[in-house]
């Protein structure tokens, strides 16, 4: 049991998105992958995204990361508009503001885990030392490995250190368990708990487990490009009660 | 099958940026392989039709005086097919207007119909007909440079006698295809004529009547040349022979055939870079493709396509990339053959041109490329055939990376992480990295070249005529003449100073080799003519001995400072001796031997003589200078210094021009294609990595670092080895393209090293903006999607 409120109502809102909608022209063919989208995602609370492959949690997640922008709507972080298309602004507001943490650990293979980390660090404006950043995710016997000489598991701590060594507000997870086994997986995701509790950083993570939706505040599924229900959990569970 | 059809097309057309930079480099390879050839054969082509058409001769017999009926004689002579006689003789010309002292030879043609040997061309006009004995008719050249036609007048002075002569014709003979007055170092048509006139005329004015002062021959198939030659010297020893000689050293022939021996050494060597490079083009571009492509080969290997099937489906795509190269390279080669071809054809003054891309020398560079394209692709075919279907399927394990050799020496915190990645990507594939470096360092050195010729003409000349050769006018008398003659040269108005000096002919002989030179001979302490040696310090001359240049006696006699020359003087009572070489002397222009005034003429026996003299002038005086000199009828021939440097840039300049923007054409071809496809295929290897980079944060700017720092490191690289290949590249053309008449010292000015940097520099920073472009279009999200 981790004994913090899972109400988050009454704090601060993070991410506001109105009617966003993200079209893709395939030829022809028009395909919706998100409906209008009206949500709210607090500073602090770790929210997990549900929902059928094709669905729209990678591109409702991609949106709030700046990484892609809605067709239309708003979608704002804090004072940021995130509905812009000027890519410095919204390579800025990734620098200052997000981690990311992927299926495929994306970790750079000429860099060792430290390097990987310090690529973040050197460009950030108040981070952690990139040691300290690996000590959270265990890997303090790792530093000098190159991502080849590091096993699946680890190579996506990895990437959990460099998304957080900057300290960002929030963090951001596309299937990060999706390639590794059930206790790498745990591993993994107390990994994103721990962040997420001694930093506060809002995190949200994608999920076709509907087992990892118990260490959420929150769970939002989506269906079709709309939010089909939000469920608030009164106590989140830890990683190692999940049942996967 | 079709469907491997349609994947085809769709790579070459992905791949179609990089296709065109190798195609481009295939393409310069063989069009730079079939412009040398094709000019070559055209030239040899042209020539030698020219040769059959105007029965060129095959000996050549400088005499004094023989009777007409000694000519049957020679006609007996085992061997001989063809004998024609002939008069020639020196002579002054007047041109109204043209105020500098202008010299000819005059060679006789029968008075009725054509020579029996060297015909002549008309280019313009007719022959001369019998019975009018003022008619001439005049080089091409000689014509051109005077805007002289038929019908015009001429004055000219032949053995001191004044003639009005009437020109009716123009055109040439391959005996002056090349044009060089006596003594003279560079074509110049404006001050050296070359004539013809009917023999009685001819003969009348040089008191030659029944008599020939040079012969010409043919021989018949399996004649004995050396037989035939000292046969014909025996005979006509006594009417003052001074050695028949072969035509490979008839001065006109000896030159087109260096300077086409020259070609052909040349032609060999760029190619072979051109197509080095294609070839490690060819291999990463495939090995890329095949790596990035492996799921798609295990799948269709597990649908049941055989090895060869799915390698053969790679190997089109070299090949229609080769194709591409071979025919735009015959296209491009073709139109270079012609440009160069008429290049030469201006420079050698050939009368025409035949121009022929012969289908074997096309047929050639196609085996040639096509076999480059098979060595270039060997290692990803292979590759292929390896690849186990299961195996593929499977996502490649990240690569292992190491640090590199500059951060273990410590330097590793100096460096940030993006420097860090650039040093390690170039590491973890070092013979990629140093191909390319090695790519671009031929390039490098390619551009040197392109400049090179013009550095070390420039040099030559400083050294030469300012060093060595300084005379403001050199004149010439026709015959040895009392020293009294240059009192009188200097007391004209205007002549500062003048120094005495005797030239010779004479033949040179060391153990078996021998050699015919003129030698010169002045006084010691002379000021305006000097020797110098290799370190441009002034030789001496020495009192007795002779002094020989270092290409004579290196690579011609074989003789070195200190051994005993036998010398055979060609001339007066033709003493021959033995004369001690006492040095050696450095002169990149020409083939020279030198010894004392006082000790030639000692030699002779002829009294205290001199042939010419060399003067300072004051260019104030000059016009009267050449005035006087005309009227003097021992006088035959003038060279005036900066004349002769200007005739010099005249001759080479166009073929400098050209050979600099087909060299840097084929530079900058190289420089792209190489840093391009570098630039591309790093961008695609490393797409996802700078992709990751963008997401978490770096700007473009800042990504661009990676890519093309990688590329500028390559660059700056490459640079050292390339300015240090090509100084090795023009040594090694200095060295292949020395001749008789010019050696080619290695000399590099700074600013060809800076040209060839700075043009690299260029084109390695247009292909990265090339690429730069690419990498503002990448799609972060799609890169993350997939998996390696
Ligand atoms: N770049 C794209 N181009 C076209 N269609 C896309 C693109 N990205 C996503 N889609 C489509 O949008 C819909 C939502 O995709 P996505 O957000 O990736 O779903 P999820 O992450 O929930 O599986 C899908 O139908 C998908 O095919
Ligand atoms: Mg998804």
């Amino acid at each position: 049991m981790i004994a913090r409120s899972p109400h988050r109502t009454d704090t601060e809102v993070a991410f506001r998105t109105r009617g966003v909608t993200k079209v893709y022209q395939m030829g022809e063919v028009q395909v919706h992958a998100l409906r209008g989208i009206d949500l709210e995602l607090y500073k602090g609370e770790f929210v997990v995204l549900l929902g059928p492959s094709g669905s729209g949690k990678s591109t409702l997640l991609n949106i709030l990361g700046g990484l892609d922008v809605p067709t239309s709507g708003t979608v704002n972080y804090e004072d940021h508009d995130l509905s812009t298309f000027r890519e410095a602004v919204l390579t800025r507001y990734r620098r200052e503001h997000v981690g990311f943490v992927f299926q495929f650990y994306n970790l750079i293979p000429s860099l060792t885990a430290r390097e990987n980390v310090a690529l973040v660090t050197e460009i950030a404006t108040n981070p952690m030392p990139p040691d300290e950043a690996l000590a959270l995710v265990n890997l303090s016997d790792r530093l000098d490995h190159f991502p080849a000489q590091l096993s699946g598991g680890e190579q996506q701590r990895v990437a959990i250190a460099r998304a957080i060594a900057k300290r960002p507000d929030v963090l951001l997870c596309d299937e990060p368990t999706g390639a590794l086994d059930i206790s790498t997986g745990i591993v993994v995701l107390e990994a994103l708990a721990r962040v997420n509790r001694d930093l506060g950083t809002t995190t949200a993570v994608i999920t076709h487990n509907v087992a990892i939706a118990g260490m959420a505040d929150r769970v939002i599924r989506l269906s079709d490009g709309r939010i089909a229900d939000i469920e608030i959990n009164s106590s989140r569970q830890s990683p190692a009660e999940l049942s996967w | 099958m079709r469907a491997l059809h349609h994947k085809l097309w769709r790579d070459l057309w992905q791949l179609r940026g990089q296709s065109l930079a190798i195609t481009a480099v295939l393409a310069s390879g063989v069009a730079c392989y079939l412009m040398f050839m094709s000019t070559l054969d055209s030239l040899l082509l042209s020539r030698d039709l020219y040769y059959s058409e105007n029965r060129f001769a095959e000996i050549f017999v400088p005499i004094k005086r023989a009777p007409e009926s000694v000519a049957r004689r020679l006609r007996m002579i085992d061997g001989v097919d063809k004998v024609d006689t002939r008069v020639m003789a020196p002579l002054t010309i007047d041109i109204e207007g043209f105020r500098e002292p202008v010299v000819g030879t005059v060679t006789s043609i029968p008075d009725h119909g054509e020579p029996l040997l060297n015909r002549l061309y008309l280019r313009a006009g007719r022959s001369i007909e019998q019975g009018h004995n003022d008619e001439i008719i005049i080089s091409e050249a000689f014509a051109k440079a005077h805007a002289m036609n038929p019908g015009d007048r001429l004055g000219v002075i032949i053995n001191g006698k004044r003639k009005q002569l009437r020109i009716v014709g123009t055109g040439g003979s391959p005996e002056f295809i090349h044009q060089l007055r006596p003594g003279g170092m560079f074509p110049d048509y404006e001050r050296y004529g070359i004539l013809w006139m009917g023999r009685t005329a001819l003969a009348n004015a040089y008191d030659m009547e029944g008599a020939f002062n040079y012969a010409v021959l043919t021989l018949t198939r399996d004649a004995d040349e050396q037989g035939v030659i000292d046969r014909i010297d025996d005979i006509l020893k006594p009417y003052g022979g001074i050695g028949a000689f072969a035509r490979e050293y008839q001065p006109s022939h000896q030159f087109l055939a260096q300077e086409l021996d020259q070609l052909e050494n040349l032609s060999g060597l760029f190619p072979i870079i051109f197509l080095g490079v294609a070839a490690f083009l060819l291999h990463t571009v495939v090995t890329r493709l095949v790596s990035t492509q492996r799921e798609q080969i295990a799948a269709l290997k597990a649908f049941g396509y055989s090895n060869v099937s799915v390698s053969a489906h790679y190997l089109q795509l070299i090949m229609l990339i080769v194709l591409a190269g071979i025919v735009l390279g015959i296209a491009a080669g073709a139109w270079l053959g012609t440009l160069l071809s008429a290049i030469y054809v201006e420079y050698f003054r050939l009368p025409f041109l035949r121009f022929e891309l012969h289908p074997l020398r096309i047929a050639q560079a196609s085996v040639i490329t096509i076999i480059t394209g098979l060595l270039g692709t060997l290692a990803a075919v292979r590759a292929i055939a390896r690849l186990k279907p299961a195996e593929a399927m499977r996502p490649v394990a990240p690569a292992r990376y190491h640090t590199t050799l500059i951060e273990e020496l410590g330097f590793q915190r100096l460096l940030s992480t993006p420097t860090r990645m650039i040093l390690r990507n170039l590491g973890h594939k070092p013979v990629k990295s140093l191909m390319s470096i090695l790519g671009i360092a031929l390039a490098v050195g390619m551009l040197m070249t392109g400049r090179f010729q013009e550095n070390t003409i420039n040099y030559m000349m400083d050294v030469h005529y300012g060093l060595s050769q300084r005379e403001d006018l050199a004149v010439g008398f026709s015959e040895a003449t009392s020293r009294r003659a240059l009192t009188e040269l200097e007391s004209l108005r205007g002549v500062d100073y003048g120094e005495p000096v005797r030239n010779v002919p004479a033949r040179l002989r060391y153990q078996h080799r021998e050699y015919r030179v003129y030698i010169s001979a002045f006084e010691p302490g002379a000021i305006i003519k000097r020797l110098v040696d290799s370190d441009l310090n002034i030789v001496e001359l020495p009192g007795d001995g002779i002094v020989l240049n270092d290409y004579l006696a290196r690579e011609i006699l074989h003789i070195e400072s200190g051994q005993p020359l036998t010398v055979e003087i060609l001339e007066g009572s033709m003493p021959i001796r033995q004369i001690p070489v006492t040095a050696l002397i450095r002169q990149d222009l020409g083939v020279g031997a030198y010894m004392d005034l006082d000790a030639l003429n000692r030699l002779i026996g002829d009294g205290d003589v001199i042939s010419g003299a060399y003067l300072y002038i004051d260019e104030k005086y000059a016009d009267e200078i050449y005035r006087h000199l005309k009227e003097r009828p021992r006088v035959v021939g003038s060279v005036i210094r900066t004349q002769e440097i200007e005739n010099f840039h005249r001759t080479m300049d166009e073929s400098m021009l050209f050979w600099t923007f087909v060299a840097t054409l084929f530079a900058v071809v190289i420089a792209v294609g190489v840093v391009y496809n570098s630039a591309r295929i790093t961008l695609t290897e490393r797409s996802r990595e700078l992709a990751s980079l963008r997401v978490l944060g770096y700007t473009r700017g800042e990504i661009s670092y990676i890519l093309l720092g990688e590329l500028a490191l390559l660059t700056l690289v490459a640079m050292p080895p390339g300015l240090w290949f090509g100084r090795a590249l023009c040594g090694y053309i200095a060295s292949s393209i020395g001749n008789e008449m010019y050696r080619v010292p290695l000399v590099l000015e700074p600013a060809t090293y800076a040209f060839a940097a700075l043009v690299v520099l260029v084109a390695s920073a247009v292909s990265a903006l090339l690429v730069r472009r690419r990498l503002d279009a990448l799609d972060l999200i799609e890169v993350l999607k997939t998996k390696d």
